[in-house]
């Protein structure tokens, strides 16, 4: 929260102020930081992630004989399958943050997505008759509210009956898994409806190019207001601002940042198989551009659309501070009246929130509820939450560090796979990842201290 | 009622404390302890460390809950279940261990639970910082850093931002648990400057400390605690600084002041 705003210009009173803003011995690079107010952390996952994506380039290109990952298909793919890791970490941000830990999503999920299913495929079209077009979109608002509950339990054990929560969600990991089974005893649910599975990706849930491009003008819109208005408010105050080039810097990597991204989803063109079947339909002109664009996976709007809104209500809301103040010092926060116990339960509501919305994502993309249906991916998305400077002490962690984690879990994931690693090696590389994360987070946290 | 006697018009206490009580674990912390607080008055609580007395204060500030007694506030009995409740009827705390959350930054702290939001009910971080500015400005007019996590300021600077969460919401009755622990001579003047200034303007200040220096020139009365039990109480101008000792040390109460249960036997 605090890591947006500059230093005060002004020299400080007391020697301890060590990191006086105007120390002349500082290194150019922390000057650029400070100015900019690019958190240090970030540019180290950003390099993270790049060392990760040339890596598995240049592994295939000399070892397999062909470089697919910096594909657009590739990269295209990766943004799909990190949605619902992503979605659900910006959730697991919070709950790291008050020092709590939820084990159980991986399970919450494929619960939710079963209990989303059964009542797609056999309560609501008994209810509403087949083929109605409400079903999909009532069975994923039961979804979602089913997820809420779940996770409101699970914060009310934890915050007013004081069971740790590591407790309450690994007996959570195993509840839900084993009541998914049951819910279809095992069975396995094929979803068909069209309107549902678009919301899994694929080239009919994404958004194509034209429509890519707005949401790209949005987004640059977006950052410029932003820059723009947060100037505003500190001028009105008098407060010290960032220098001219440093907003200038920060505008232009960011429009630059969402106009490559567009360019990228617009790269990926449908399979030829699909333009055939759709020329066949008689839905495209067989003799204009065959090149047709997917843009945006709708998966992928939906994780960058949690991602403002987590961001916000990280930052900009009453809820959001009082989690990074219970993170910081639980006693402190009782003590200054916020009501500890309800944010904590809270907190977890919207934990399972999440995970019912990434249920839907998930099944959708798979067109189909399995019973294993997210397993391990409680791993995937601490993981993605911690990588992301997520810290296990609490108090500390950001929306879109959480999201960055998850494109790096995921890169590892769909890296592996494409090199040819098989699956017990992959796991390895994931479990080693985790550790590995929260040693840097331990020794990062050491030195600033 | 028409003897307009000085006696008569004594304003009502704003704080009665009436035999509070709280055990840990068996054991008495706070055992019957009663005082009052007028508005505008400075009561120094003093005992050694481990006498109960920021137990004590913590059950007037919500922070725990007390096992038997009563609190009156402007003479009618308060409801005080939690720091909320407390806050309610004006009293704010800054306790020993300055309870910031270490995390976030000195604006954040002082309006903490209490944030000032704009008209779309979002947090309204430079408005608070502007108040946070001024309000720091009174006692630490040095001070610059708002906009680091609190974890790394000094310790007076924390100390700082502890005292001016605490004034900054007008509080009617105000706490002070060794607030200058952390202080150097100079911000410690600050802090008796600034309790001259809020006694004049009728607030109640409870000042806290196991040193009896730091509060008998500020104090208008002391109260003296020993083992969860009040010794007793007494005016500042009726004992010396050797009494109130006496009163610490060894639980004698002198001619002057009025005991109370831990006051010692006079035996001979
Ligand atoms: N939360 C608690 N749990 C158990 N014992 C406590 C707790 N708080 C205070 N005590 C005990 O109560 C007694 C009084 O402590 P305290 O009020 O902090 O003393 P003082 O502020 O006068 O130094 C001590 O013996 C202390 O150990
Ligand atoms: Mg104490």
């Amino acid at each position: 929260m605090y890591d947006k705003f500059t230093r005060d210009s002004a020299v400080s009173d007391k020697p301890a102020n060590q990191g006086a803003a105007l120390d002349e011995n500082e290194g150019a690079f922390t000057r650029f930081l400070r100015a900019t107010e690019i958190d240090a952390r970030l540019l180290g996952m950003i390099g993270a992630l790049l060392i990760i994506w040339i890596g598995f380039h240049l592994y295939g290109h000399f070892v397999n004989g062909f470089a697919a990952f910096l594909k657009p298909r590739n990269l295209w793919n990766l943004t799909v399958q990190t949605s619902s890791i992503g979605v659900m970490a910006t959730g697991m941000v919070l709950v790291i943050v008050t020092r709590h830990i939820d084990l159980s999503v991986g399970s919450v999920l494929g619960f939710c997505a079963m209990f989303m299913a059964i009542m797609q495929v056999w309560v609501l079209p008994d209810i509403l008759g087949l083929g109605h077009p409400m079903i999909w979109v009532i069975a994923v608002l039961c979804g979602i509210l089913m997820g809420t509950l779940i996770g409101a339990f699970h914060g009310y054990l934890i915050a007013y009956l004081q069971i740790p929560a590591f407790i309450v969600t690994l007996g959570g990991l195993l509840v839900w898994r084993g009541a998914a089974f049951l819910l279809a005893r095992g069975e396995t649910i094929p979803l068909d409806d069209e309107n549902f599975t678009k919301l899994g990706g694929g080239p009919y849930g994404a958004i194509g190019e034209t429509a890519s491009w707005i949401v790209g003008g949005l987004a640059c819109a977006g950052i410029l207001f932003s820059i723009w208005h947060s100037r505003r408010q500190r001028l009105r105050f008098q407060f010290p601002t960032k220098p001219m080039w440093a907003e200038i810097l920060l505008a232009v990597v960011g429009c630059g940042l969402a106009i490559g991204f567009v360019t990228l989803v617009n790269s990926h063109p449908w399979p030829k198989g699909i333009v055939k079947r759709e020329i066949a339909a008689g839905n495209i002109d067989p003799n204009g551009d065959l090149f047709i664009s997917h843009g945006f996976a709708i998966p992928v709007l939906i994780l960058l659309a949690v991602g403002i809104a987590m961001t916000f209500l990280a930052t900009r809301t009453r809820f959001g501070r009082y989690v990074f103040a219970i993170g910081g010092n639980p006693e402190a926060a009782e003590l200054a009246g916020i009501n500890v116990k309800w944010v904590t339960l809270k907190i977890f509501a919207l934990m399972g929130a999440l995970t019912g919305l990434a249920a839907v994502i998930a099944s959708a993309r798979l067109n189909s509820a399995t019973n294993a249906l997210g397993t391990f991916d409680e791993l995937y998305v601490i993981a993605a939450a911690v990588i992301g400077g997520t810290s296990l002490a609490g108090g500390l962690g950001t929306i879109y560090g959480a999201i960055l984690g998850a494109v790096v879990m995921q890169s590892l994931q769909t890296g592996m796979v494409l090199i040819g690693f098989d699956a017990a090696i992959q796991q390895m590389v994931v479990g080693i990842v985790l550790v590995l994360a929260v040693f840097l987070d331990t020794l990062y946290r050491r030195r600033s201290d | 009622m028409s003897t307009a006697n000085v006696q008569n018009i004594k304003a009502e206490p704003l704080v009665e404390l009436k035999n509070l009580s709280i055990s840990f674990g068996g054991i008495k912390a706070v055992d019957n302890a009663s005082m009052e607080l007028m508005p505008g008055e400075v009561v120094g609580l003093l005992g050694h460390n481990g006498a109960g007395k920021s137990t004590l204060i913590k059950i007037l500030s919500g922070a725990y809950k007390r096992d038997d007694g009563e609190i009156f506030i402007d003479g009618e009995k308060a409801t005080i279940n939690n720091p909320r409740d407390a806050k309610a009827y004006g009293i704010e705390t800054i306790y020993q261990t300055l309870a910031v959350a270490d995390n976030v930054d000195a604006a954040a702290n002082l309006y903490l639970g209490r944030e000032l939001q704009t008209s779309w009910g979002t947090l309204d971080d430079v408005a608070m910082e502007a108040e946070a500015r001024k309000v720091m400005g009174r006692l630490n007019p040095n001070f610059q850093r708002f906009k680091e996590p609190v974890k790394k300021l000094s310790g007076g600077q924390r100390q700082s931002v502890a005292i001016a969460r605490a004034i900054l919401f007008n509080a009617r009755i105000l706490i002070m648990d060794e607030p200058t622990a952390a202080l150097g001579p100079q911000e410690t003047a600050q802090v008796a400057e600034l309790i001259h200034q809020l006694k004049k303007e009728g607030i109640g200040i409870f000042l806290i400390s196991h040193d009896i220096h730091d509060v008998f020139d500020l104090a208008d009365r002391v109260t003296v605690m020993k083992n969860g039990q009040i010794v007793g109480h007494a005016k500042t101008e009726d004992v010396t600084k050797d009494e109130v000792l006496g009163m610490i040390i060894l639980g004698k109460c002198p001619t002057k002041a009025i005991p109370g249960p831990g006051a010692m036997e006079e035996s001979d």
